[in-house]
């Protein structure tokens, strides 16, 4: 029973934070383009370090 | 995957649309401070990752452009630009020029498809809190389930509660709110038993935690919307992906014209804002904007789109032409007679209004399930909450037992039998090139028992081809295509096309719109174009057969005659033997000569041919064939078919259809082939095969899973089984479509051509 006050609370946080990385990643644009960031991963773009 | 060659696609499409001007780029762009601005615009060729970085390093080579960025999946391109550039205004069309420049076209999309993007996010939102809840709750409840008791089985219960309470809410809302709304009506839908149930198990697992009871229903409640969800959402991602690939096609109507104003200077309008008597500037390679009358300059017409005829005409002055015709060769200057309200196109649209289609007369079949389901579900509940109130007089036991013959009977396998089957065979269609509006068309699909096909534009591909180049010798071809190659008359690119090489030689071509062409080699002089032009008098019989004519002269002495006639899509006349094996009745309905259309029915072996029909003539015919009991799809392209693509049960468009005809249509195909159309309607069936053997397995589910229900042995653990179960078989089964089935339709895959404006290889 002891253990339970502390690994509820836990469980619940860690998942909470799973939703909320979630809900800020389809807020900021992620999941607009799978298909452009598909492709982008393979872009090696001119390869020279922006000044 | 065919890779990237820029400038292929896209060049062609140069041709066809103008650039958007200025004045319209500034407007559609919205200011997202310190004098900077965001434009986008709807890029339909791009289609890998090397279009991405042509386009991206090509826009962020401009001083004015602060960033650029490529949506491959959404096929738009957008972009942010300072307003000034060392104190120098930006020209928004110039940062267009610049996508063009490397072989892309680019054209405004209008804002209102945004409105479908909110709900898609709400959706997913809401599908992701009811799942992070249902696992929670979940975790709880298999600590229950597994021995936690007294103490800890309260605590577990009211830390559910706190969890399920706002994700009933927040999620819930969809459902709560469309029940609400079919109540209110007196209807009822399937969200109705979908909130009572929710609502009902969880006030009873609340009453129960309060008094320290054994079985709380919390992790079904939420559970069960968790899976609604998946399926609510899945039926509009279906939907909206659809709708950005259509609206992502290039607009053939204009947005505007070039109006010559009465102190001689030019202003480019709107089209809403033109009004009648302004004189317009058209182009050759313009569509015409509004109805008007030509003042000044001959040229040839195409009205295809417009009523379906296949041939070009000549016009001059004093001819009346229709919005939406395609002046082809020469410059004009016409009168509008009339404002784009009510210009031809208004008239369609107006008789589209009229046409009460089978999109609005159709009920969905989850909506007819949803009829006969709820009503007897509350009825089953009810019954088994009076039936043990007469069994022991225990109201709160009674009051279980009902709310758990509700949660167990709750649509859930039902609520995704339709959608996951029709979102995977919508998903199958994609892939080959064909667009799914909504998943009731589908249904409608299925259930078809004739067809009626427009004829240019539909079963043709509305350009024409040269039918007698083998009798005609090469030196004269090659003539011919010389001269021919300098028009852009259709006639003339079809001829240009079939001549294997070109004399030269020639001095100055000279093309006469709306006659022809003429060129002079050493002492000769050589016509192309009509028989009158190239021979100086009239002909001696005028061909009746509907095939085009195109004369070679030399001197007004005629020395070769070529014929055209449209050529047919791809795969014309396998798809039309492939509906008649299926059972369908097929027919034409053609808005051109009788003769053309008579020839291309015994051509396709389609006896049923109907010709020379007004666009109200097309809606009338479907409705009478309605009115006799068919169900008719109707294939058309054209916008003098927007009325029976409308009126009819169910209807498809090719993606070089008319604007006003492809948003009237329900499937719209990208590729050339005409085996779309049996393709789609195998796969309707198939879907609604499937959806049929759903229904019957959460029926069979019903049927075992209500009677342990009413029995009082439904615990929260048997029903979390049960409801998984029986969603998992419905998914499964519906993942069956997905696998590639023997194709007796061939492939539908055909190359693309050029007026295919949408590659859809990615």
């Amino acid at each position: 029973m002891n253990t339970l006050i502390f690994l509820i609370p836990i469980a619940l946080f860690l998942g909470g934070l799973g939703l909320a990385a979630f809900l800020w990643s389809l807020k900021s644009g992620q999941y607009d383009d799978l298909d452009g960031a598909a492709w982008r991963a393979l872009d090696d773009g001119d390869d020279r370090p922006e000044k | 995957m065919t890779c990237c060659a820029p400038g292929t696609e896209g060049a062609l499409d140069l041709a066809r649309t103008a650039p958007p001007p200025t004045q319209e780029l500034w407007l559609a762009s919205r200011t997202v401070g310190e004098g900077q601005r965001q434009s986008d615009l709807s890029v339909p060729a791009v289609h890998c990752g090397d279009c991405i970085t042509t386009i991206e390093r090509a826009l962020k080579a401009h001083p004015a452009i602060v960033s650029a960025r490529v949506n491959l999946s959404a096929r738009r391109v957008s972009f942010v630009w300072k307003e000034t550039v060392k104190g120098e205004a930006t020209d928004p069309s110039e940062l267009v020029s610049l996508v063009r420049a490397v072989g892309y076209d680019a054209h405004l999309f209008t804002s209102a498809e945004q409105a479908g993007d909110d709900l898609l996010r709400q959706l997913i939102r809401a599908v992701a809190v009811s799942g992070f809840a249902a696992v929670n709750i979940m975790l709880l409840s298999v600590s229950v389930w597994s021995g936690a008791d007294t103490a800890t089985r309260d605590l577990f219960h009211w830390i559910s509660a706190l969890i399920a309470a706002p994700a009933l809410l927040y999620a819930g809302r969809f459902f709560f709110r469309s029940a609400f709304a079919a109540l209110k009506n007196r209807r009822t839908n399937m969200d109705v038993p979908i909130a009572l149930a929710v609502t009902l198990s969880y006030a009873m697992s609340l009453y129960e935690t309060i008094h320290h009871g054994e079985h709380a229903w919390f992790d079904a409640s939420v559970t069960l919307l968790f899976f609604l969800l998946i399926g609510r959402t899945l039926d509009h991602m279906m939907r909206d992906r659809a709708r950005s690939a259509i609206t992502s096609l290039a607009r053939l109507s204009p947005r505007g014209a070039m109006v010559l104003t009465e102190n001689g200077q030019r202003e480019y309008l709107a089209v809403e804002d033109i009004q009648p008597g302004q004189k317009l500037e058209i182009a050759a390679g313009d569509r015409i904007p509004v109805d008007g009358r030509v003042l000044d300059g001959v040229s040839d017409i195409d009205r295809s789109i417009v009523n379906g005829e296949s041939a070009p005409a000549s016009i001059g002055v004093g001819d009346v032409l229709q919005a939406g015709v395609m002046n082809l060769t020469g410059p004009l200057v016409i009168e509008a007679t009339a404002t784009a309200r009510d210009s031809f196109l208004s008239e369609i649209i107006r008789l589209m209004d009229a046409a009460e289609g089978g999109r609005a007369r159709y009920r969905r079949i989850a909506n007819r399930a949803a009829q006969v389901y709820s009503p007897a579900v509350h009825l089953l509940a009810l019954l088994s909450f009076f039936g043990w109130l007469l069994v022991n007089g225990d109201v709160q036991h009674a009051m279980l037992i009902a709310v758990a013959v509700l949660i167990i009977t709750c649509p859930c396998a039902l609520g995704l039998a339709v959608p996951v089957v029709q979102v995977v065979a919508a998903g199958r269609l994609f892939k080959s090139g064909v667009m799914v509006k909504d998943g009731s068309a589908m249904e409608r699909l299925a259930e078809i028992d004739a067809v009626a096909f427009d004829k240019t534009g539909t079963l043709t591909l509305g350009q024409p081809r040269l039918v007698n180049g083998a009798d005609v010798s090469t030196e004269l071809m090659a003539i011919a295509g010389a001269l021919a190659s300098k028009s852009r008359h259709p006639l003339s690119r079809a001829l240009a096309e079939a001549a294997s090489s070109f004399s030269t030689g020639f001095e100055e071509i000279e093309e006469r719109p709306g006659a022809g062409l003429k060129a002079a080699l050493g002492d000769h002089v050589y016509r192309l174009g009509s028989f009158v032009f190239a021979c100086g008098k009239q002909a001696p019989e005028p061909s009746l057969d509907g095939r085009s004519e195109v004369v070679l002269s030399r001197d007004f002495e005629p020395l070769a005659i070529f014929r055209f006639e449209d050529s047919l899509r791809p795969h014309a006349r396998a798809s039309i033997t492939a509906l008649e094996a299926q059972g369908l009745s097929v027919s034409i309905l053609s808005g051109d000569r009788v003769s053309v259309a008579d020839a291309l029915g015994r051509r396709l072996g389609v006896s049923d041919v109907a010709a020379e029909l007004s666009p109200q003539g097309k809606a009338e015919a479907l409705r009478s064939q309605a009115e006799a009991g068919l169900k008719v799809l109707m294939v058309g392209d054209g916008i003098n078919d927007a009325p029976a693509l409308a009126s009819a049960h169910v209807s498809m468009a090719p993606a070089t259809a008319a604007d006003v005809g492809r948003q009237a249509a329900d499937f719209v195909f990208m590729h050339d082939g005409l085996n779309a159309v049996p393709f789609a309607i195998e796969t309707s069936r198939q879907a609604g095969r499937l959806i049929r053997q759903n229904f019957a397995l959460a029926i069979g589910y019903n049927v075992i899973a209500v009677p342990i229900a009413i029995l009082g042995y439904a615990t929260p653990l048997v029903a979390a089984i049960a409801m998984s179960t029986s969603s998992i078989i419905v998914v499964v089964n519906a993942l069956r479509l997905s696998r590639p089935v023997k194709s007796d339709s061939g492939n539908v895959g055909t190359p693309v051509t050029a007026r295919q404006p949408m590659q859809l290889a990615s």
